[in-house]
C-alpha cells in the first residue's frame, strides 16, 4: 500500500495548500468554471470555455472586476467525464465558488441533489435537466434561456412558416436525427405531441455514440422515407458528419435544422460548399461586431491573454461563452445590489440569479445591443423560455434567417411541471422550497 | 531482518493454507485496515470524495477483472457494462422494494451482473485471446445500448438518469445527498474488505487453482479433470459479480446520481483493464496498486502540481495522464508483466535478506 499512502500524503499536502490559497483571496469573488479542452467533445468545449474566460478577464482588465471586486476566475478541466466533473465540483466547493457551471448533462445530474446542501447554485445553460426550469422544485438550479422541448417546438414553428402555415404540415414527414443518449432523445415526447396535433409523420433516426462519424445508413433511410425536414439533436463529431452526409445523399441541407448545440462554425464548415444552407437554432447573434466583443479583443486578445486565436473570436460557440458570462456577471451585479455586499457567496448568487432580468436595455448596457433576446427569471420560472431564431450557414459564416420565434410556453410549461413533480416524488425526501422569493424588480 | 519468517512454524494444514501465513503480513494488514478506518476523519472532504471513494468503488471491479484476466487468463473488455448492470439492478431493486436495506441490494445486484456475465461468457468456451476480447466488446456495446434504450431500467425518467434515493441504515442516511462522506466511505470500505476476503479465499482454494490451471494451459487442465465449461463460466460469474457490486457502489455511494449510459462506457472498461495490467495480473494487492494509480494520478497531477508551484493547466494534466498511463502500460507489458505487484514482491524479498539484499 506504499503507493497509495504516498499518493495520499501528496494530495493531503496539496489540499492544505489550496485551502491556503482560497483563504488569501478574500477580496475577490471566486468562480470555478468547468471546461473541456481535451476529449471527444473538446471541439465544442474549447470555444465556449474561451468565450467565458475572455469575458471575465476583460471585466477584470477594463473595470477591475464587478462592483469594484475582482473576479477570481478559474477553469477546471473535465474532459467531458463525470468523474472529473465531480472532482471539479469538489474543487469549486473547496475554493468557495459562487456558482457551479457543469457543462455536461451527466455532471449536472450528479450535482443537482447537492446544490441546496452545499449552497452552490447550478447554472446549466440550455442543457441538463429540463425539469429544473421549475424553480419551485429546484430553487438552486437554473437553465436559462430555453429547454430542448422549446427548441423542438420552435423547429416545428419554423417548418410551418416555411411551408406556409400549420395546416400545410399535414401528411409531411419530419425526422428527428438524434444522438442515441438521453440528451438526444429529450425532444421526442414534444415532437410526438405536435405530430398528433398537426398531423405530420414523425420518424426517428437514432445515431449511436459509437456511430457518430458513420451515418451513411441513416441518411439512406432518410432518403428512402422521403423525409421532408430533419431536426438534428446532435453534439460533437455527430454534427459535421450529419451535414456532410446530408449533402452527399442529396438531401437539401436547408431542410436540415440543428438544435443550438449543432450550430458551431466547425459543424458546418467541413462540408465545404455543400454545407451552404445548413440551418440551426440559436438564441444569440454571431460575429465580432458587438462592442463587448471589440472590448474583449482590445483588452484581452490583443494583449495576448486569450487562449483563442483572433479569427475564432466572434464565432458562434465563442459568443455563446460570452453570452453565458454576461448573464453570470449580471447575476453577480444583482446579488451585490440585493445584499449590499461586495464579495458575495453562493447563497447571494442564487438570489442574484433569481432576480435576473436581462431586458434589451441591459443587453445594450453590457455592450451587446440586440445580441440576444430578453431573459427574465422568476422564482418559479428558472428558464425564461426565451425566443430563438433560425440562422443559415452561407459557406463562411452564420447569417440570421428568421425573425424571433417565441416558444409556446403554455404547451411546454405543464410538461416541465409534471417532470419536476415526478422528480420530487421519485426522490423521497426532496425538500420543499424554503428559500425566500426575491422580488423581481 | 524486518521481514523474516524464521521461527514461525506451521504445525497443521490450516496454518499452512492461511491467506497470510507470515506473522509480519498479519500485523501489516491489521495496520493497513486500522489506518483505512481512521483515514476519513483525517483527510479533507476533497480527498475523500475525489480519491478515496472512487478508489474503493473501482478497486472491487479491478479485483473482478483480475480474477478473469489475471487468474483465468480470459481477457474481457466488458467490465464497465457489467458494472452498469449492477448499478441498474440496484436502482431497480431499491425503487421496487424500498423497505429492504440498500446494503443488501448492493450485494444482491452482483448476482444480476453475474447472470449477464455468464451469458456473455459462453463464447469463451470456443474462442480465446483477441477473439474473446471482441466478443466481450460486443457485451459492452450491447449493454450500453440497453441502458439507453430500455426505459424500464431507469423508471421512465425523461432525463434517462439514475437518481439515487435517500436510504438509511439504523436511521443514518447512507445514500442520497444528505449522507455524510465518512459514512459512505466506511460502507464502501466494508464492501472492499469483505469482497477482497472472498476473492482471496476463492483464488487460494480449489476453484482458484482450477482457474490458474486453465490460464496456464487449458488442454492440460482438461486432461487433469478440470471441466473447462464450469471453470470458465465460474470465472465469468465471479468476475461479473464483483463488477456488479462495484457498479452499484460507484453510482450509489460515490457519484450519487448519474447518466449511467455514458458513465459505464468503453472508456471505463479500458481503464479497469489498464489498472489490472499496471497493478499486476494475478495479484490481489496489485489490483489495489493499479486502482490507486489510475484513480489518484490524474487528480494529483491536476490539483497537486499547481498547488506546489508547478504551473500546469488542467488540460495539459489530462494529456500528461493519458501519456503516462499509455506509456506505463506498454512498458509494463514488455518489461514487467506482473506489474507494480512484482515490484512490491521484490521489495519484500529484499527486506527478507536485509541487511544484505541482492
Amino acid at each position: 500500500m506504499m503507493f497509495k499512502k504516498l499518493a495520499l500524503s501528496a494530495t493531503v499536502a496539496a489540499s492544505v495548500l489550496t485551502a491556503g490559497f482560497a483563504a488569501q483571496a478574500q477580496d475577490a469573488i471566486n468562480f470555478v468554471h468547468n471546461t473541456y479542452r481535451t476529449g471527444a467533445f473538446s471541439g465544442s468545449g474549447i470555444p465556449v470555455g474561451d468565450g467565458t474566460r475572455d469575458y471575465f478577464t476583460m471585466l477584470n482588465n477594463r473595470d477591475g472586476g464587478i462592483g469594484g471586486v475582482k473576479i477570481n476566475f478559474e477553469e477546471c478541466e473535465t474532459a467531458y467525464d463525470t468523474r472529473r466533473s465531480v472532482e471539479c465540483y469538489e474543487q469549486g466547493k473547496a475554493k468557495g465558488t459562487v456558482l457551479y457551471v457543469p457543462w455536461s448533462t451527466g455532471a449536472t445530474l450528479a450535482a443537482i441533489p447537492r446544490a441546496h446542501i452545499d449552497k452552490i447554485p447550478i447554472f446549466s445553460m440550455g442543457y441538463g435537466l429540463s425539469a429544473s426550469a421549475v424553480g419551485d422544485v429546484f430553487p438552486w438550479v437554473f437553465n436559462m434561456p430555453i429547454t430542448y422541448w422549446d427548441g423542438a417546438n420552435a423547429f416545428i414553428q419554423h417548418v410551418a412558416q416555411q411551408e406556409g402555415g400549420f395546416d400545410k404540415l399535414k401528411g409531411k414527414t419530419i425526422g428527428l436525427l438524434h444522438l442515441d443518449a438521453p440528451f438526444g432523445k429529450e425532444p421526442i415526447p414534444i415532437l410526438e405531441a405536435l405530430a398528433k396535433q398537426h398531423g405530420f409523420n414523425l420518424k426517428l433516426y437514432p445515431v449511436a455514440p459509437a456511430e457518430m462519424q458513420n451515418q451513411s445508413s441513416v441518411w439512406l433511410t432518410i432518403r428512402r422515407d422521403r423525409t421532408d425536414w430533419v431536426y438534428n439533436q446532435g453534439w460533437g463529431a455527430m454534427n459535421p458528419t450529419a451535414v456532410r452526409e446530408a449533402a452527399r445523399g442529396g438531401f437539401p441541407v436547408n431542410r436540415l435544422v440543428g438544435v443550438w448545440w449543432a450550430g458551431g462554425d466547425d459543424d458546418a464548415r467541413p462540408a465545404g460548399d455543400a454545407g451552404k444552407g445548413y440551418r440551426a437554432l440559436n438564441w444569440h447573434q454571431t460575429g465580432a461586431s458587438f462592442p463587448v466583443i471589440q472590448d474583449i479583443i482590445k483588452h484581452v486578445v490583443d494583449k495576448g491573454q486569450s487562449l483563442a486565436p483572433k479569427d475564432k473570436v466572434g464565432e458562434n460557440l465563442y459568443n455563446r461563452g460570452v453570452y453565458q458570462a454576461i448573464l453570470i456577471a449580471e447575476a453577480i451585479k444583482n446579488a451585490q445590489a440585493i445584499t449590499g455586499k461586495k464579495v458575495i457567496n453562493g447563497e447571494d448568487m442564487r438570489r442574484g440569479l433569481e432576480a435576473l432580468n436581462m431586458t434589451e436595455a441591459k443587453w445594450a448596457a453590457a455592450g451587446a445591443p440586440n445580441f440576444a433576446s430578453p431573459v427574465r427569471v422568476t422564482c418559479s420560472d428558472h428558464n425564461s423560455q426565451s425566443a430563438v431564431y433560425v440562422m443559415e450557414w452561407d459557406g463562411k459564416a452564420w447569417k440570421r434567417l428568421s425573425a424571433d420565434i417565441q416558444p409556446q410556453k403554455d404547451q411546454v410549461r405543464p410538461l416541465l411541471e409534471e417532470a419536476a413533480k415526478a422528480f420530487a416524488t421519485s426522490n423521497a425526501g426532496w425538500p420543499t422550497r424554503t428559500e425566500a422569493c426575491q422580488n423581481n424588480s | 531482518m524486518f521481514y523474516r519468517e524464521t521461527g514461525q512454524f506451521k504445525t497443521n494444514y490450516a496454518d499452512d493454507m492461511a491467506i497470510f501465513p507470515i506473522r509480519q503480513d498479519r500485523i501489516g494488514i491489521a495496520i493497513i485496515i486500522a489506518i483505512a478506518l481512521i483515514l476519513p476523519f483525517m483527510v479533507s472532504d476533497f480527498v475523500l470524495k475525489t480519491i478515496l471513494l472512487p478508489f474503493l468503488a473501482l478497486s472491487v471491479a479491478v479485483i473482478g477483472l483480475n480474477i478473469l484476466t489475471g487468474y483465468t487468463g480470459l481477457i474481457s473488455l466488458g467490465s464497465a457494462g457489467f458494472m452498469g448492470v449492477g448499478a441498474y439492478a440496484c436502482y431497480k431493486l431499491t425503487t421496487l422494494f424500498p423497505e429492504v436495506n440498500i446494503i443488501i441490494w448492493i450485494f444482491a445486484s452482483g448476482f444480476f451482473a453475474a447472470a449477464v456475465g455468464v451469458f456473455f461468457g459462453l463464447p469463451s468456451l470456443r474462442i480465446k485471446g483477441l477473439y474473446l476480447a471482441v466478443a466481450t466488446l460486443a457485451a459492452q456495446f450491447f449493454l450500453q445500448w440497453a441502458f439507453v434504450r430500455i426505459p424500464w431500467l431507469f423508471n421512465y425518467n425523461p432525463s434517462g438518469a439514475i437518481e439515487v434515493p435517500l436510504r438509511t441504515l439504523f436511521g443514518m442516511p447512507i445514500t442520497g445527498p444528505t449522507a455524510e462522506l465518512e459514512v459512505k466511505y466506511l460502507i464502501c470500505l466494508g464492501f472492499v474488505i469483505g469482497m477482497t476476503w472472498l476473492a482471496s479465499n476463492l483464488v487460494h482454494g480449489r476453484i482458484g487453482r482450477s482457474w490458474m490451471a486453465v490460464r496456464d494451459m487449458d488442454i492440460a487442465a482438461e486432461l487433469m479433470g478440470i471441466k473447462l465449461l464450469n471453470a470458465k463460466l465460474m470465472a465469468f460469474a465471479v468476475s461479473s459479480f464483483f463488477c456488479g457490486v462495484s457498479g452499484a457502489l460507484f453510482v450509489f455511494l460515490y457519484l450519487g446520481g448519474a447518466e449511467a449510459g455514458t458513465e459505464f462506457a468503453i472508456r471505463l472498461s479500458f481503464l479497469i483493464l489498464f489498472a489490472v495490467i499496471i497493478g499486476g495480473t494475478g495479484s490481489m494487492i496489485g489490483s489495489f496498486f493499479g486502482t490507486a494509480f489510475i484513480v489518484a494520478l490524474p487528480t494529483i497531477l491536476k490539483f497537486g502540481a499547481p498547488a506546489i508551484g508547478i504551473a500546469i493547466t488542467g488540460a495539459t494534466a489530462e494529456k500528461i495522464v493519458l501519456m503516462i498511463i499509455g506509456a506505463l502500460t506498454i512498458y509494463l507489458l514488455i518489461v514487467e508483466p506482473h506489474g507494480l505487484a512484482r515490484l512490491w514482491q521484490i521489495m519484500k524479498q529484499k527486506l527478507r535478506v536485509w541487511p544484505f539484499p541482492y
